[in-house]
């Protein structure tokens, strides 16, 4: 077993370093209009340097005179050291800004995953014991409306109906307008308040993939040998459902939840943008129109090991639930 | 075939229990008809089926239909109100010196002063001047026995050529004092209550107590406007028409303000702008879009541009997936696992940052929109395919040690047909599920790019771009027209696909029961 998780780790490491170079080489690729944009503002102040000065001076202030290679291999020796240099955008160092920004979007993604468990979970059972049933058809069709709502219209939907129709939210923001004078409870629950509605987009939009997984893996234990065994037994329903069928719908269902828990430092792009919550996915986004190449790179990396690890953890998880799988 | 089955019943039985007449076979049915009819018992996946159908119609046969063309764009007048010129009621005297005279601003002054005091005369260096009220604000200013200036508050412009000394005397004096003709210098002269100065009929000038001060220098403004104009504010209406020479006619406003106690009056022009966001109405049912394109034809053409950019890049993904994924499956070894590792490094990049940092990449350098949608298509298409390839080689693995394969095999079959003959179509189950489900991922997909302006461009329409005008917060809460139904038709487009999807994965499943 151990020897089976240093095997992936490593393996994930030269991972890794691919990802992360094919991106290097695809940023370095892009036109840098960044640097050229302040190249061509700092030549502009009075009594400045030309611009193909600023441009040269900028270029090796960020590492990008040099060729792709060496450049990324400079990048790497300082990313390794734990160096992602400033972002260009924030004029801040990189880990400074991400460690600013990153809980917020935990929270929000951990308490959107809270709900989605205690929703699919229980909705994915019904459906899958009453198959063919009109609850089943209901909660099918709500998981695939789920998954078939494009983040944004529902996000602007949900805007519209609770934000500018019944005033409930603010449209936009983490905090209102007086969250300077509020007290602590205030303020906290200032804050929460602007959360529901990212949070409810969330929640909705990524709902149903669970929702069918659990179905998909409960359909399939009610159909196996041991269940029938159990009905021919004599238990009751109950207890074929919630102690025999259930708990083996847990393997995969634990291998799967356990290996989207580092997703939840991926923060929600669109979610974060459309609510201007400024969270690491409204964050990066803004990063990425800027050509924020330091930042970019870090985010990118660490979305490649947040990837890496969660399939790590749902592998391990499967070894270490299941007992009949044995990892050589 | 109603005389058959008549046949059939009136025969004997025993005849009836020999016959090999259809109804009397045992119902077998290939296993196509049997997921077909697996799929059609799914309700789910018949309304799926439908919405895709009504969605493809509307796509791709309603661009023929609807009478506009993608970017056709509508007009309409718009009365817009300029400001035209400002008005000004005269409470200042004006002076006018008789010919060969000099009244200066120091005797203006002094004249002020001492009409203000109602004074018959003043003095300035030893000359004394007297004041001779001749009409209403009228008065004229002797030294002597001659007459050398006069001071008024209305104001005489003339018509045509300069008006002398003598006639402005005597027109005013007439007017202050409310007679409608008079002599000077031997002419004739009438004036009627709008203060026109006529000589046989002829307008001359005319007196009035507004000045009209045009806005834009090029402008001069006619008597008659003069008139019209002084009429109503007299009348105190807000509104007047009129018609000027070029036979146009131009409505006016007319806004008091009462600080600068003035009038300023706005003239309303039409003009010929787009019909953009206009309502729902007979000829746009949908409305138009704010560069004054029909909504619906937009609808219809974005949901073409859509759903074939879906096609596409499902395709170029299905291609890539199962070529590499076949290779990776059934040689094994190296060539798997240098596949498979690729695959693993492909799902490490996330794709959703790549694209918008591209996009906004082909924004800088200025892509023609075209092109982009090309590239669009290349690069979703080129980043699916590792989950594609990675179900490939699963079924291929599996598939790999059964019997029949290995039969192909001591039949001494050229691998190629081993693979794309007897592997790949027991794969094709999965994959038309696979395919339909990730066709309405690319779809959401493309559309969020287009929403975030990074995908498909502005002169081609697409459900996403339709939407990006909810980005004005106005558009969002006055205009649900603009992004309601394209949001609408993507959720359908989408759920289609999947309710499909999600059937077909049921219909292929030989352990079903129905």
């Amino acid at each position: 077993m151990r020897k089976y998780i240093v095997k992936r780790i490593l393996l994930s490491i030269g991972i890794l370093f691919c990802v992360t170079f094919i991106i290097y080489t695809l940023l370095r690729c892009l036109p840098s209009s960044y640097v050229e944009n302040m190249a061509m503002q700092l030549a502009q102040q009075p009594g400045a340097k030309p611009y193909e000065e600023w441009l040269d001076q900028l270029n090796a202030s960020y590492g990008l005179d040099k060729d792709i290679v060496p450049g990324y291999l400079t990048w790497l020796s300082d990313a390794v050291r734990g160096e992602f240099g400033d972002s260009w955008k924030f004029t801040v160092p990189v880990l400074e800004k991400f460690n600013d920004v990153i809980w917020l979007s935990f929270v929000m993604s951990a308490i959107a995953f809270i709900l989605e468990l205690l929703i699919a979970i229980p909705l994915g059972v019904i459906a899958a014991t009453k198959q063919y049933s009109r609850a089943d058809y209901a909660i099918t069709a709500g998981a695939l409306i789920g998954i078939s709502l494009p983040t944004f219209f529902f996000a602007t939907i949900l805007k519209l109906v609770f934000s500018v129709k019944l005033g409930w939210f603010d449209l936009f923001g983490l905090v209102g307008r007086d969250y300077a004078q509020l007290d602590a409870m205030g303020q906290f629950l200032d804050k929460a308040n602007h959360l529901v509605l990212p949070i409810t987009t969330l929640v909705i939009v990524s709902v149903g993939s669970l929702m069918r997984y659990t179905r998909t893996n409960m359909l399939e234990v009610l159909n196996s040998d041991y269940i029938r065994t159990a009905r021919a037994k004599g238990l009751s329903e109950n207890k074929v459902i919630y102690q025999h069928a259930f708990r083996n719908t847990l393997i995969p269902l634990v291998t799967i939840v356990g290996g989207s828990l580092p997703g939840l430092f991926s923060g929600a792009l669109i979610t974060e943008t459309l609510f201007g919550i400024p969270g690491i996915g409204y964050t990066s986004y803004q990063c990425m129109l800027a050509g924020d190449i330091p930042f970019f790179m870090f985010y990118m990396a660490f979305m490649a090991i947040l990837t890496l690890a969660g399939n790590l953890i749902s592998d391990i998880l499967y070894a270490v639930v299941d007992p009949r799988v044995r990892i050589a | 075939m109603s005389d058959n089955k008549d046949k059939i019943r009136t025969s004997t039985p025993e005849e009836e229990q020999l016959s090999l007449n259809d109804d009397r076979r045992v119902k077998v049915l290939s296993p196509g008809a049997m997921v077909v009819k697996r799929f059609l018992r799914n309700r789910l996946a018949v309304i799926g089926m439908v919405m895709l159908i009504a969605m493809f119609l509307f796509s791709f046969v309603g661009g023929f239909i609807s009478p506009y063309g993608e970017d056709e764009q509508f007009y309409r007048y718009e009365e817009q109100m300029k400001e035209y010129a400002g008005v000004v009621r005269n409470n200042d005297f004006r002076y006018t010196a008789a010919e060969g005279e000099k009244f200066d601003s120091v005797l203006q002054a002094k004249f002020q002063l001492a009409a203000n005091k109602q004074a018959e005369s003043f003095e300035y260096k030893d000359t004394v001047y007297k004041i001779t009220a001749e009409g209403t604000d009228f008065y004229s200013i002797s030294s002597g026995d001659k007459m050398i200036a006069i001071a008024f508050k209305d104001i005489i412009n003339a018509e045509n050529s300069e008006i002398s000394f003598v006639l402005k005397y005597d027109a005013l004096k007439a007017y202050t004092n409310g007679e409608t003709s008079f002599t000077s210098e031997g002419k004739e002269y009438a004036l009627d209550e709008d203060g026109n100065l006529s000589e046989g009929g002829n307008v001359v000038a005319c007196i009035s107590r507004f000045i009209v001060s045009p806005v834009s220098t090029d402008v001069t403004v006619g008597r008659l406007f003069k008139e019209q104009l002084e009429e109503s504010i007299n009348a105190g209406s807000e509104e007047f028409k009129f018609t000027d020479e070029d036979g146009k006619e131009y409505v006016y406003q007319i806004t008091y303000d009462a600080y600068t106690s003035s009038w300023s009056v706005k003239q309303g022009t039409q003009t010929y702008v787009y019909d953009g966001y206009a309502k729902p109405s007979r000829t746009h049912l949908l409305g138009t879009d704010k560069n004054g394109m029909d909504m619906l034809t937009r609808l219809m053409y974005g949901g073409r541009v859509s759903l074939i950019i879906g096609f596409i890049v499902v395709f170029i993904e299905t291609a890539l997936g199962v070529a590499l994924g076949g290779v990776a499956g059934y040689f094994g070894r190296w060539a798997d696992n240098l596949i498979m590792r690729i695959v693993d490094i492909f799902y490490c990049i996330p794709s959703l940052p790549l694209m918008i940092i591209i996009g906004s990449a082909m924004d800088a350098m200025k892509v023609d929109p075209q092109i982009r949608m090309l590239y669009l298509m290349l690069i979703l298409g080129f980043l699916g395919w590792p989950s594609i390839a990675r179900l490939v080689r699963g079924q291929i693995l599996s598939l790999r040690e059964q019997e029949f394969m290995t039969a192909t095999e001591a039949c001494g079959i050229r691998v190629s047909r081993r693979i794309f003959r007897h592997l790949i179509p027991n794969v094709i189950p999965q994959l038309i599920v696979t395919c339909t489900m990730s066709l309405g991922s690319t779809i959401i997909m493309e559309s969020t790019l287009s929403f975030l302006g990074l995908g498909v461009k502005f002169p081609f329409a697409s459900w996403g771009n339709i939407i990006t005008d909810v980005n004005d917060a106005f558009v969002m809460t006055h205009y649900w027209f603009i992004w309601i139904p394209a949001g609408i038709c993507l959720l359908i487009a989408v759920l289609g696909f999947n309710f499909v999807g999600d059937g077909l994965r049921d219909a292929f499943d030989p352990k079903m029961k129905r």
